[in-house]
């Protein structure tokens, strides 16, 4: 046993390799990257897990499925949007079940620190039918590996762990245990349950809701829902909740309190709570899924209920101790100085000498022949460009959304229609909207930003940079001569604007790929 | 015994480096702590910060709470402000004051040092000018644990240790660049309060902590400077305008 430091991520990662896995299954996403790269790291030294990014969630997921079949453990791991991605899988497998110990690390990001929603994978644990933990802290997100690992392999269910960034991202002091060794290759003969034809999926659908209320005794059961009666005023919390509750409480404080870090919801142990206090908080950081669960369509009878959906706490954004402190009533403690005035803002920006720069002051000349030009664009460091001085896109929607959309916005007949995507995004969801839109040759610019890695979530390695890009490119069936290689420096502004200007008067699909090398991937 | 820290600057900074040596120092003191801290979009030259908070007894929040905050140290003055508002009223500020400009309506500066200057339990050193003596503009961030260093509750040798432990990697050169740059902040900030808690203004402790050779300044030279300049502005004004570089030791030849 021994004492690290660690990121709730790494807690996470480390977790799971102590708990045996010979797999670890990811694309990079804010808040967690660092998941994956904690085991990367870990297994350079002894090379005995698979870790290698995967060009996006769903092939991720896809992957970790094919290694759980064939009897060995995977992590999967994603950011809450990424988890939109991998959807269909990630439903299936619920029905096809595993073989190998699956565990999903979904992080989500309530508050939206670095993503374009807040949405609460809890439902989506809820939606497939599989079990889900919620760990309130660093320990406890090493300690559930072992048992969400474990419970997969029992249940024969994938399993999720939910993070939310303020966890994710938190470093504490975490005890750590010995290693489990790895599981044999074992694949499973099981061969009806891996075929979801429908004679089948209907069998393995009627498995999954008739194993439900074993799921329900396991989370009632659960160590991590914890019930605390006291008075007649209770705090129901979920996840990190509890430790902003219990920052704001004296030792002998009278709320009664019910912890939950595991799901489904146990019914029973909610019942008993409702039952015994008279008013009660809900302290959830995301969507109000308990809230909403607790109080029904119709209300709750007997008991009042509060929290996002009555106005005591926020409906939107992160939970924080002072909004908890307030939703209790309490008084709001002493400060040295109030948040007076206005203060300047330091919003993000692209780096000094950042070849997406050079690439968008480009795009922005070349587009100046057009009125009110709009750019459809995407996920990564370059939609920092929609902010000033650049201000040169107009959209950023989903991962690989630039394509469809501009072509989309192509068929209405908007003129110009411009995409602007990086590399790594390009594979990870621009690849089929381009195939769709060179079949159909749609009048429509992309703009392959090929900085060669990826960029925003700390340069990890891009699937389709330099000559792949290009093969790919190649390989849509594009007509090679509308496809443009440029390298975005200052020194080639006006040659850049030039080939520009030459396929936006080009009817048809043109591509410019701007290649030049992320200068703090360079750096590294 | 509880310290809740907010670590302020931006990004690049090197915030994260300053968490590191508080956390491990922390870790092998046998305390509980929590230290969240901002990857992601932010980190791409935007506002960010730590909260790092250590304890002997139970630590719940990952983030401070509003007027719990013990120290607020800041590598850029601006950022101070961002945070000053969870700051506890007997709480502490250690920042410098060496500004980083990556925005158009950055404030002027002298108007920003006079404000941060009406909290009491401030510390403002220049990191920009100790770090450059310590041999490295990037150790600015080793200059302000150095100057903190005095609020937090662990030894010089503690701390060090793990100044030594983060950059061993880089080579002895950078090791000792940024062994420098702590032990310059340590002695400017101790140097400062000392001018301060004897009754010199903020604003002259910190002209006159910026003018003398960073190399000599010692916390037991505050007194004689306080003595011998004696609140008197024109003493003050003939040091900062004296050509060539002033020892900490010569307060007598300026009385």
């Amino acid at each position: 046993m021994s004492r690290e430091i660690l990121l709730g991520d790494e807690a996470v990662g480390l977790g799971a390799i102590h708990a045996g896995i010979s797999g670890v299954y990811a694309y990079p996403g804010t808040p967690s990257t660092e998941i994956f790269e904690f085991v990367e790291r870990k297994a350079k030294k002894k090379n005995d897990i698979h870790a290698f990014w995967s060009t996006n969630e769903k092939v991720a997921y896809e992957e970790a499925l094919g290694m759980s079949w064939a009897g060995k453990r995977a992590l999967i791991v994603m950011k809450h949007v990424g988890l939109n991605v991998a959807a269909d899988a990630f439903m299936n497998s619920a029905l096809t079940g595993t073989n190998g110990g699956m565990v999903l690390a979904v992080a989500d990001d309530p508050g939206m620190h670095s993503s374009q929603n807040e949405q609460d994978s809890r439902y989506f644990a809820q939606f497939a039918l599989i079990p889900c933990f919620e760990p309130k802290n660093q320990q406890e997100s090493y300690d559930v590996m072992h048992e969400a690992f474990e419970l997969s392999e029992e249940l024969a269910l994938p399993v999720m762990v939910r993070l939310v960034t303020r966890l994710a991202h938190s470093r504490a002091g975490v005890e750590t245990r010995e290693q489990r060794p790895q599981n044999l290759l074992r694949p499973s003969k099981e061969i009806k349950k891996w075929t979801l034809l429908p004679s089948n999926a209907r069998v393995q659908y009627s498995h999954l809701t008739d194993i439900q209320p074993t799921l329900l005794q396991l989370a009632e059961d659960s160590v991590h829902n914890e019930l605390e009666l006291r008075g007649k005023l209770g705090v129901l919390t979920c996840g990190i909740a509890e430790n902003y509750l219990r920052e704001n409480l004296e030792k002998d404080h009278d709320f009664s309190i019910l912890s939950i870090r595991q799901y489904p919801i146990p019914a029973e142990k909610v019942r008993k709570f409702v039952e015994h206090v008279d008013e009660l908080l809900i302290l959830e950081d995301g969507y109000p899924l308990m809230e909403n669960s607790v109080r029904g369509l119709f209300g709750l009878v007997g008991a009042k209920v509060r929290g996002r959906m009555t106005g005591e706490l926020p409906r939107t954004g992160e939970l924080t101790p002072d909004l908890v402190r307030e939703a209790l009533g309490l008084p709001k403690l002493e400060t040295a100085h109030d948040l007076s005035g206005e203060i300047a803002r330091r919003p993000p920006a692209l780096c000094k000498g950042c070849p997406h720069t050079d690439s968008f002051r480009a795009l922005n000349e070349a587009l100046n022949i057009f009125d009110d030009p709009q750019v459809f664009s995407d996920i990564g460091c370059y939609t920092l460009a929609a902010l000033p001085p650049l201000e040169a896109v107009h959209s950023c929607v989903a991962m690989g959304a630039s394509i469809g959309m501009a072509a989309g916005a192509a068929h209405a007949g908007y003129l110009p229609a411009v995409a602007a995507i990086g590399d790594s995004t390009f594979s990870h969801g621009g690849i089929t909207p381009m195939l769709s839109a060179v079949q159909q040759n749609v009048n429509l610019n992309v703009l392959i930003l090929d900085n060669d890695t990826v960029g925003m979530t700390g340069t990890q390695r891009s699937m389709s940079t330099g000559a792949t890009l290009d093969k790919i490119v190649h390989g849509t069936g594009i007509d090679p001569e509308h496809i443009r290689i440029i390298e975005p420096l200052p020194k080639n502004h006006e040659v850049n604007v030039k080939i520009m200007r030459e396929e936006l008067a080009y009817e048809g699909t043109s591509v410019i790929i701007a290649r030049r090398a992320c200068i703090e991937a360079i750096k590294r | 015994m509880e310290k809740n820290i907010i670590l302020a600057g931006v990004g690049g900074q090197g915030i994260l480096s300053i968490a590191y040596v508080i956390d491990n120092a922390a870790l092998d003191a046998g305390f509980n702590f929590r230290q969240a801290e901002v990857h992601g979009m932010a980190q791409r030259g935007g506002a960010v910060q730590s909260n790092l908070r250590y304890s002997d007894g139970e630590l719940h929040s990952d983030i401070i709470p509003q007027g719990l905050c013990d120290l607020i140290v800041a590598v850029e003055p601006l950022e101070v402000m961002r945070y000053w508002h969870y700051l506890r009223p007997d709480g502490w500020v250690v920042t410098s004051v060496t500004p980083y400009v990556n925005i158009p309506d950055y404030p002027e500066m002298e108007g920003l040092l006079a404000e941060l200057s009406t909290l009491p339990n401030m510390v403002m050193v220049d990191t920009g000018r100790l770090a450059k003596a310590a041999g490295n503009l990037r150790s600015q961030n080793m200059v302000i644990v150095g100057a903190a260093s005095n609020r937090l509750n662990f030894t010089e040798d503690q701390l060090l240790k793990h100044v030594d432990g983060l950059f061993a990697r880089k080579g002895e050169k950078i090791v000792a660049v940024n062994r420098r740059a702590f032990s310059l902040g340590r002695q400017t900030g101790a140097f400062y309060r000392g001018l301060v808690d004897g009754g010199m203004s903020a604003l002259n402790a910190l002209k006159l902590s910026t003018k003398l050779n960073p190399e000599s300044l010692a916390v037991k030279h505050a007194p004689t400077w306080v003595e011998a300049l004696d609140g008197d502005e024109a003493k003050l004004t003939a040091v900062l305008e004296h050509d060539g570089e002033v020892n900490a030791d010569a307060a007598s030849a300026f009385g």
